[in-house]
């Protein structure tokens, strides 16, 4: 009921909307540039090798993809958990959700070794890869969200927008349960090998996606003055602290059985005791300041003038702990060595049984920063051009009973 | 009678002439074929009889499986022959970045017991050619297949670069071609930008002989590596395999690797 008399309005043409966008551009093109000179000079420009052969790149490429499917939160529980209080918010979910997808994919091909074969790519498929179901995946979300978009902002669609919306929400399940799968089928690797890893990434998406999308509606409202409700911020705190729960315990899970295996026990030592780096952002970036953190900041008790600053900190926290995670995951995972033959100690010209070092270089740290550049300029360019957001975001227009309980 | 003296009068034996000189002329060019023939034909057979592995020189099939037997005992340490061979015959040479981004088709280990501490051994190690490849299955376009002779290789002209093969491969045994190349081996294409490792010489096999590691191995005296057909039960290789105590590398993997490993 409370959505019928909601007016959407494009957000204004103030200085501050271009400058993001113009500050976005900046970003996009030395990303941009970051890629055309590792294409012209190869990744012997980078800090990856034949040891670390997915580093930063993919840090911010699966960041942006898992964040993609979490996005899509605020409009699942819209329309498919029927909580109307969520439904004005569900456009820029689902923009949202196609913003940080295309950002994601768009770091994530531009440092393939060959992105001029992206049409090979998009061509030639072996259906036994994972990689391959995730273009399926990939392009499979730009379509029902896509639609789901349609659906929810043309009037005349609007009756079936519930549908896509459920057909999105599963999707983005099994694509989360995909990006998941593409480290846990990795069998070599003790660091992955793990059925766990897929529930997590769904946890993580979880996460970071409505962290993400918090920061996102909090800097719409505030670049174009418009009135944002306290009810809304409470209602997504709880969300978050869930989600941000949840994931905790899952990763609690996934170390826990690996533990239980001894062969395990080297790569967990690794990550949790002494593997330098990655030790530190485990517990400080991802469980300190990712989790516990947020997880402080979301549940304590506080004054309610405080809930919106603490909700937002806790928010940025979620997203700094999630780059972290997704650090210790992909290249604490590969910096492990392979253990072929156990009971030996190993050396080669080849780095066999070394820990192995990573150092980004300038062109992945620009490469993947001019993605997130990408994604907040789809989202920001998208919400000038186009009516995604109600006009005030106020209890009382979105939650008319909630204002007169007030 | 006047007809006989006719000149068409030979004409009545026409037939049997023309047979004659029909023969005749067949024979001519079967022996002149021959003798132009001949010396290839005979340098092809001589070249079959005299390999090591009668069925290499032919279209790949099914039927063969390469493969290779290692006999640690007799891999000396500090002896990188046959990393040196696969360099040469391939055309790989150190690249300008670190040294973890060159490629490294083969590469020995040295390994040392953490028991005792004493026992040590060296061995090659490289692209194992697995029956069940973890790189063909999560290869996204199909450019890392197994060909019909169980060698695993990867299709330069699909390789996208993204290098899942190079996480999924348990031996560590691809490279990634990390910038421009010059130089190549015209029967050995490369790439930047693609993923690559060991072809078990594929060019050589297909002209009849084995890779250059064995060769270089064997030059070297040492005899560590075996080259084969796992298929074919008369082969060395076959029989050491079933006579003699080997191992599979990460055989907890089940992926069948062709290479297999004596005295670990």
């Amino acid at each position: 009921m409370a959505a019928t008399n909601i007016v959407y309005r494009e957000i204004a043409n103030k200085r501050a909307t271009w400058a993001l966008l113009a500050l976005c551009g900046l970003f996009i093109v030395a990303g941009a540039g970051a890629h055309l000179t590792m294409e012209h000079y190869g990744h012997v420009i980078t800090g990856m090798d034949n040891r670390i052969v997915w580093g930063l790149p993919h840090v911010f490429a699966v960041f942006l993809i898992v964040a993609a499917s979490g996005a899509l939160n605020v409009a699942s529980t819209a329309s498919v958990f029927g909580k109307s209080i969520y439904k004005p918010l569900a456009p820029l979910s689902a923009l949202l959700a196609l913003a940080l997808l295309a950002g994601g994919l768009t770091v994530l091909m531009l440092d393939l070794g060959r992105p001029d074969r992206i049409i090979v790519a998009a061509t030639t498929y072996n259906f036994k890869s994972v990689f391959a179901w995730n273009v399926f995946l990939y392009t499979g979300f730009f379509t029902i969200v896509g639609a789901y978009l349609w659906m929810m902002m043309e009037r005349r669609m609007n009756a079936y927008a519930k549908h896509l919306g459920a057909a999105a929400f599963i999707w983005r399940l099994v694509l989360t349960t995909g990006t998941g799968s593409i480290f846990g089928f990795l069998v070599a690797r003790q660091a992955y090998q793990s059925a766990v890893l897929a529930p997590t990434f769904i946890a993580f998406s979880l996460s970071y996606g409505t962290a993400i999308y918090l920061l996102v509606l909090a800097g719409a409202c505030a670049i174009d003055d418009r009135p944002l409700g306290d009810a809304i911020v409470r209602r997504l705190k709880n969300l978050l602290a869930t989600f941000v729960a949840a994931s905790l315990y899952l990763v609690a899970v996934l170390h826990l059985t690996n533990l239980y295996f001894t062969r395990n026990h080297g790569i967990e030592n690794f990550i949790l005791m002494d593997g330098g780096i990655f030790t530190g952002l485990f517990w400080i970036g991802q469980v300190g300041i990712g989790s516990v953190l947020p997880l402080v900041l979301l549940l304590a008790p506080a004054k309610a003038n405080l809930v919106r600053n603490r909700v937002l900190t806790a928010s940025a926290a979620v997203v700094i702990g999630g780059f972290c995670q997704m650090y210790v995951t992909i290249i604490g995972g590969q910096a492990w060595p392979l253990n072929l033959f156990p009971g030996y100690k190993v050396s080669s010209s080849f780095f066999d049984g070394e820990v192995h070092n990573y150092a980004p270089s300038i062109w992945e740290i620009m490469l993947g920063l001019g993605g997130v550049a990408l994604a907040i300029a789809i989202v920001f360019l998208a919400l000038r051009l186009l009516r995604f957001l109600p006009e005030r975001l106020d209890d009382a227009t979105l939650d008319p009973s909630h204002a007169h309980a007030d | 009678m006047s007809e006989d003296n006719t000149p068409d009068a030979p004409a009545v034996q026409d037939p049997a002439r023309r047979a004659f000189f029909g023969v005749s002329a067949s024979a001519a060019a079967a022996a002149a074929g021959f003798v132009a023939l001949a010396p290839g034909v005979r340098l092809m057979e001589l070249a079959h009889a005299q390999s090591a592995y009668p069925a290499a020189g032919k279209f790949a099939s099914s039927k063969i499986r390469w493969g290779m037997l290692i006999d640690t005992t007799k891999c000396a340490t500090g002896c990188s022959a046959c990393v040196s061979a696969c360099n040469t015959e391939n055309a790989i040479e150190p690249g300008s970045g670190r040294p973890a981004q060159s490629s490294q088709w083969i590469r020995k280990i040295e390994l040392t017991e953490q028991a005792d501490g004493h026992r040590e051994l060296s061995l090659p190690m490289m692209c194992q050619h697995c029956a069940n490849p973890p790189c063909v299955d999560v290869c996204p376009t199909g450019a890392s297949f197994k060909r019909a002779d169980g060698i695993v290789l990867v299709d330069r002209h699909i390789c996208i670069g993204c290098r899942y093969c190079m996480m999924a491969c348990p031996y560590q045994a691809r490279s990634f071609v990390d910038e421009p190349l010059h130089d190549q081996n015209p029967e050995v294409p490369r790439g930047q930008g693609c993923v690559e490792a060991c072809t078990l010489c594929v060019q050589r096999i297909d002209r009849g002989l084995g890779p250059a590691c064995v060769e270089a191995c064997t030059q070297a005296g040492h005899g560590a590596m075996l080259f084969g057909d796992l298929n074919d039960p008369k082969s060395e290789i076959a029989t050491r395999i079933a006579t003699t105590a080997s191992s599979q590398v990460r055989a907890d993997l089940r992926l069948d690797p062709g290479v297999r490993y004596q005295g670990i």
